[in-house]
């Protein structure tokens, strides 16, 4: 661990899993109570659209695939809160364009560009500090609206009619949970690109429900397993030169199957 | 407590309900009965200010229910089970403080006092042993009895139940009416239950309003189950229900 983290690049790369592993871990809590799994992946595919618009237009990727999936996001919870489309269905069709709308504005460019391959499939090994201080902004701002609405989120989750019967803004609160899924899509691509960045937004909660049946107790392990899948991914990543991506989320279903043989083994 | 005067409600080229006009006094243990697809939920649900009429008028608390405010903590709601989340990881107590989830709350940490509270209506339904278990855990009847729970957590003056007997054997349903009417009586709550079940309604209410789509009657519980209306708005026959009540009259 000490040689690995002599160099700077395995610094910034551990503080990113750290940051990625905190923060996807607690919004997979929410994710997985109000069975947004297929969210997560329909906005982390549809953001391929922005990432491809900044590099056609030189704009940092980042900003504008962020752009994109808080956009999308939004879309998607308003049509599907204000129309008699199913949210499954709605999220289908901007999963599908997205994508679309990215492969066809790449086909705008000629060459080849590393840093995309880099943002489909992760590379934690290439974060630049600027990377570093829009992550912590991002976990702030998400962490901040989370821990501030908490209770509230946990009502809406289990008993929507309850919470719109005492009053609670539903709709606000729905729509302000799916940008902080975009905002958290956006951080879990610097780490492990867009293909699997839905991954550590379902794996840590639902291994972490493996483990725990209250709330409080199945938040401590979610959060738990992503930060020590981020780091155990990290440490194959420098010692048997595995992509990062696939190391760290091979690392979080290796938990989520351990427990699930073990809830079988007690049945 | 609650009054309605002409409403209506159209969803899409659907009528629902047309010309209701009913009144619910203080202290009131009153029910909405009709079969399936009468409008029974959508006339609460203007009550919970979670619709709004398309013509006519609701007062609940002497205010429209779309704008009851802090007066909102004045009504205590009781919705179909099956509307909350399966397998979902929070113990009874849990369960039972989510009542006090209201936008005065926003943003705030439940304080001793409130899980105080949250512990006494869980104590009057007879559950406080079971507070720490997890919520799934529990039966059918016992479900229910947190739901209550958690209606009565805020201290209500208006309690609104939406199928409260739904999926209960008979000996639980008993159970729960009976605790229901203690609890009206200690509380002097007004109660407004909605059911399609005529053989629970009957044992408890003290008056009843039969919809399907209009209102078609209304009145004590043994006006409204020998009226021939009541026939009408199932569009059936009632013979072996009123010998049943018949048989359960004092």
């Amino acid at each position: 661990m000490e040689e690995m983290l002599s160099y700077g690049f395995m610094q910034r790369a551990l503080l990113a899993v750290l940051l990625a592993g905190g923060l996807c871990s607690t919004l997979s809590f929410l994710v997985v109570l109000n069975r947004l799994s297929f969210m997560g992946a329909g906005i982390s595919h549809s953001m391929l659209g922005g990432l491809a618009l900044g590099v056609l237009t030189g704009v940092n990727p980042l900003y504008t695939g962020g752009a994109f999936a808080v956009a999308v996001s939004l879309l998607i919870g308003f049509i599907s809160k204000n129309s008699k489309i199913q949210v499954d269905t709605v999220i289908g069709v901007f999963f599908a364009s997205g994508m679309a709308l990215g492969v066809t504005l790449i086909s705008f460019k000629d060459g080849y560009y590393p840093e995309l391959f880099s943002l489909l499939f992760g590379n934690v090994l290439t974060v630049t500090w600027a990377d570093l201080r829009f992550l912590a902004l991002v976990m702030a701002l998400v962490l901040l609206f989370i821990l501030f609405f908490f209770k509230e989120l946990l009502t809406i989750s289990f008993d929507e009619e309850l919470a719109r019967a005492n009053g609670l803004p539903v709709t606000w609160l729905y729509l302000g949970l799916l940008v902080s899924l975009a905002l958290t899509v956006v951080a879990s691509v610097l780490v492990v690109g867009v293909v699997l960045a839905s991954a550590l937004l379902v794996i840590p909660a639902a291994a972490g429900y493996r483990f725990s049946k209250h709330y409080r107790g199945m938040l401590l392990c979610s959060m738990a397993i992503g930060v020590s899948s981020g780091v155990a991914g990290l440490l194959f990543t420098y010692h048997y030169d595995i992509p990062s991506g696939a190391a760290i989320v091979l690392c979080a279903a290796l938990v989520f199957f351990l427990g699930a043989v073990r809830d079988m083994a007690r049945k | 407590m609650v009054s309605s005067r002409d409403l209506s409600v159209e969803l899409g080229d659907c009528t629902v309900l047309e010309r209701i006009n009913m009144e619910v006094y203080a202290g009131e243990m009153a029910s909405i009965i009709g079969p399936n697809g009468a409008g029974k939920t959508t006339l609460l649900r203007l009550m919970l200010g979670l619709l709004k009429p398309s013509r006519g008028k609701m007062d609940v608390l002497g205010k429209d229910p779309c704008c009851l405010g802090s007066r909102r903590e004045d009504v205590g709601y009781l919705p179909q089970r099956p509307a909350v989340t399966p397998r979902f990881p929070l113990s009874v107590l849990d369960v039972v403080l989510m009542g006090l989830v209201t936008p005065g709350m926003m943003g705030k940490r439940f304080r001793g006092h409130q899980k105080q509270q949250a512990r006494e209506s869980l104590e009057r339904v007879g559950l406080l042993s079971l507070q720490n278990r997890p919520f799934e855990q529990l039966s059918g009847g016992e479900k229910q009895r947190v739901f209550l729970a958690r209606a009565l957590v805020k201290e209500p003056r208006l309690l609104l139940l939406d199928e409260p007997h739904a999926g209960l054997d008979l000996p639980t349903r008993n159970r729960f009416t009976a605790l229901l009417q203690q609890l009206q009586q200690e509380k002097c709550l007004t109660v407004v239950v909605v059911s399609h079940d005529l053989a629970a309604v009957a044992a408890f209410a003290e008056r009843v309003f039969c919809i399907n789509r209009t209102m078609h009657v209304h009145g004590s519980a043994a006006e409204v189950l020998e009226s021939p209306h009541l026939g009408e708005a199932y569009r059936c026959e009632f013979d072996l229900l009123f010998n049943r009540w018949r048989s359960h009259k004092p």
